[in-house]
């Protein structure tokens, strides 16, 4: 497999979208958020149960959606599960600039641990949507905005 | 065409000499990812052949000017060049008059031009307009929007698990309230060539007018409008081995002259007063505006690059490689084709088992080849066979069996990865 290949479906990726962490409905959860990427039809329900100390008791994920977009919402289900509020929008923010590499902000690699895996999408324009839209769900669930997010 | 001592090869091309063709494109020469292009993607829009830029490049060195407007030498020529290519579009699809050929900007205007123009005029509260469920959006968005302002009534055909319509179901469905019908000829995403011809017989006997969106259809099939009888077909350009940005509506005269324009603006008038404006003759009557005359030109080029070959023999060689294709590709594991009728144009769509499109085209990208993956603007398709999206591979005149050999070997790879 070509390098750059190699780097956007990282063993950790093909893992994950193999076999998904946290992928089901949580019945009674306090927050969820519907996401949908028109491009390429993924589609992702995220759940929360957050309680009242804005802790994220579990959360979990539901949809369809290629091999990024599918790591990437186990990953983050995985990577969440009792973080508080506060750290969730942090992480949030440090995956945002991951995945875009916005000159000058660099990436606190450390807060995001396994998360880097995801580092390879810069390279592939088209496909940083797919990496983000779980992430971008996630972000509308935690202020229970219940509006379908749209990326494209 | 190095003929390789695979067994795997079939007969090798003997339509006609595809190498010659291949000559012809300069950009099937591109390396995408240190592999040379192999561009499957013809059904988004097809490569243009260096007939068709010289064409492009001369009217821009030579004759450029605006058209229909000028005494001047320039104007002239420009504007004889624009209206020859008129006749030689008239001759392509055997219109009867060169005043039933509008240029648009390609088979979403020309469809939006009869939605808004024919539709505006005709349509009532309560009636109906029928469409299939394998329209592309273009063909489904302008009829919503009429029937919304018109409270119309849309009502789709319904297509069965091969990809092909329910003909007894669009009988049932054809009443004295149906106000019009239009449909795709050839499918984008399924491949489906319609039995038009039936359509028209059947929707012609309740006195309903028929659009045919040809885009698919133009570059594989022989059209005559004449034997078809179809009252509007729309095609682009861009499909054609012709430049974006320049499309075709045919229309019957008597639907085209009682239809208002759609369009106000420069060359549709006669006569413009404050109190009142008569409008141009057809077709100018449409064609509001300085319209795309390269691309008008150009896509005249197209059609006499086509007609060197011969749509008949570039059909032939297309079907060659679909079944070509076809074969090698129903010998992998979980592999699904969508849009398995008996009469195709050169589409294969098809889903993965465990993997998504969208990382079959990732990983095809780096082995240099183009494909389509997603809903291919036919949503309704893709929620009908309760997928999210297709990968595609399409064939053009250019193509050849080894190309078809490299998509099979990196399909292999990715079942390996994903396996
Ligand atoms: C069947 C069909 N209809 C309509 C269109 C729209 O054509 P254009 O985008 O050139 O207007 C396409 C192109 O994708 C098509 O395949």
């Amino acid at each position: 497999m070509e390098q750059e290949l190699r780097e956007l479906y990282q063993q950790v990726i093909l893992d994950h979208n193999k076999a998904p962490r946290n992928f089901r409905k949580i019945e009674d959860a306090s927050n969820f958020a519907e996401g949908y990427n028109p491009l390429c039809g993924d589609n992702v329900t995220v759940y929360m149960k957050i309680d009242k100390n804005n802790i994220i008791q579990d959360i979990s994920f539901q949809g369809s959606g290629c091999a990024i977009s599918k790591a990437s919402a186990s990953l983050m289900t995985s990577m969440l599960k009792g973080k508080t509020v506060e750290e969730a929008e942090k992480l949030f923010n440090n995956f945002h600039d991951l995945v875009t590499d916005k000159l000058g902000d660099k990436p606190d690699m450390e807060n995001l641990g396994k998360l880097a895996v995801f580092a390879g999408v810069r390279e592939f324009p088209a496909r940083v949507k797919c990496a983000s839209l779980a992430w971008h769900t996630m972000l509308s669930a935690l202020h229970n905005k219940n509006e379908k997010v749209v990326t494209e | 065409m190095s003929i390789k001592s695979d067994a795997a090869l079939p007969s090798v091309n003997t339509v006609y000499d595809v190498n010659r063709i291949r000559e012809d494109f300069p950009i099937l020469k591109q390396v995408v990812h240190g592999k040379p292009l192999v561009y499957l993607d013809n059904a988004a829009t097809t490569q243009k052949p260096l007939q068709v830029l010289k064409e492009l490049e001369k009217y821009y060195y030579t004759m450029n000017a605006n058209i229909h407007r000028g005494v001047h030498a320039l104007s002239q020529e420009a504007t004889e060049a624009y209206e020859s290519a008129r006749i030689k579009i008239k001759k392509f699809i055997n219109a009867l008059g060169k005043n039933e050929i509008i240029f648009t900007r390609g088979t979403t205007e020309s469809i939006n031009l009869v939605a808004q123009s024919y539709g505006r005029k005709n349509f009532n509260e309560g009636d109906e307009i029928i469409i299939s469920h394998m329209e592309h959006h273009s063909n489904i968005v302008p009829w919503q929007l009429i029937c919304e302002e018109k409270k119309a009534k849309l009502r789709v055909i319904p297509i069965d698990d091969s990809g092909e319509l329910i003909f007894e179901e669009f009988e049932k469905m054809i009443n004295e309230r149906t106000k019009f019908v239009s449909v795709v000829y050839a499918s984008n995403s399924l491949g489906t060539v319609n039995p038009v011809k039936k359509i028209i017989e059947v929707a012609h006997s309740f006195n309903v007018p028929v659009l045919l969106d040809a885009a698919q259809a133009v570059n594989h099939l022989k059209i005559d409008v004449q034997e078809l009888d179809c009252d509007f077909l729309a095609f682009s350009g861009h499909k054609l081995y012709g430049p974006t940005g320049i499309g075709i509506l045919y229309g019957k005269v008597n639907h085209l002259d009682s239809m208002p324009p759609y369009q106000g603006g420069g060359d549709m008038i006669s006569k413009v007063t404050f109190e009142k404006t008569l409008y141009n003759e057809l077709p100018y009557k449409f064609e509001a505006g300085t319209p795309n005359i390269a691309g008008a030109i150009g896509l005249g080029a197209a059609i006499d690059y086509v007609g060197k070959t011969g749509l008949d023999k570039i059909a032939r060689y297309e079907n060659e490689l679909l079944e070509y294709a076809t074969e090698k590709i129903s010998e992998l594991k979980g592999l699904r084709i969508i849009g398995t009728s008996k009469n195709k144009i050169s589409v294969l769509s098809f889903v993965l088992e465990n993997v998504h499109p969208h990382d079959v085209g990732t990983f095809l990208d780096f082995e240099g080849v183009a494909i389509r993956t997603g809903h291919h603007c036919t949503q309704p398709i893709m929620d009908r066979y309760g997928i999210p999206a297709t990968s595609r591979a399409s064939f053009g005149m250019y193509n050849t069996f080894e190309e078809v050999d490299v998509l099979i070997r990196g399909l292999k790879k990715i079942l390996e990865v994903f396996g």
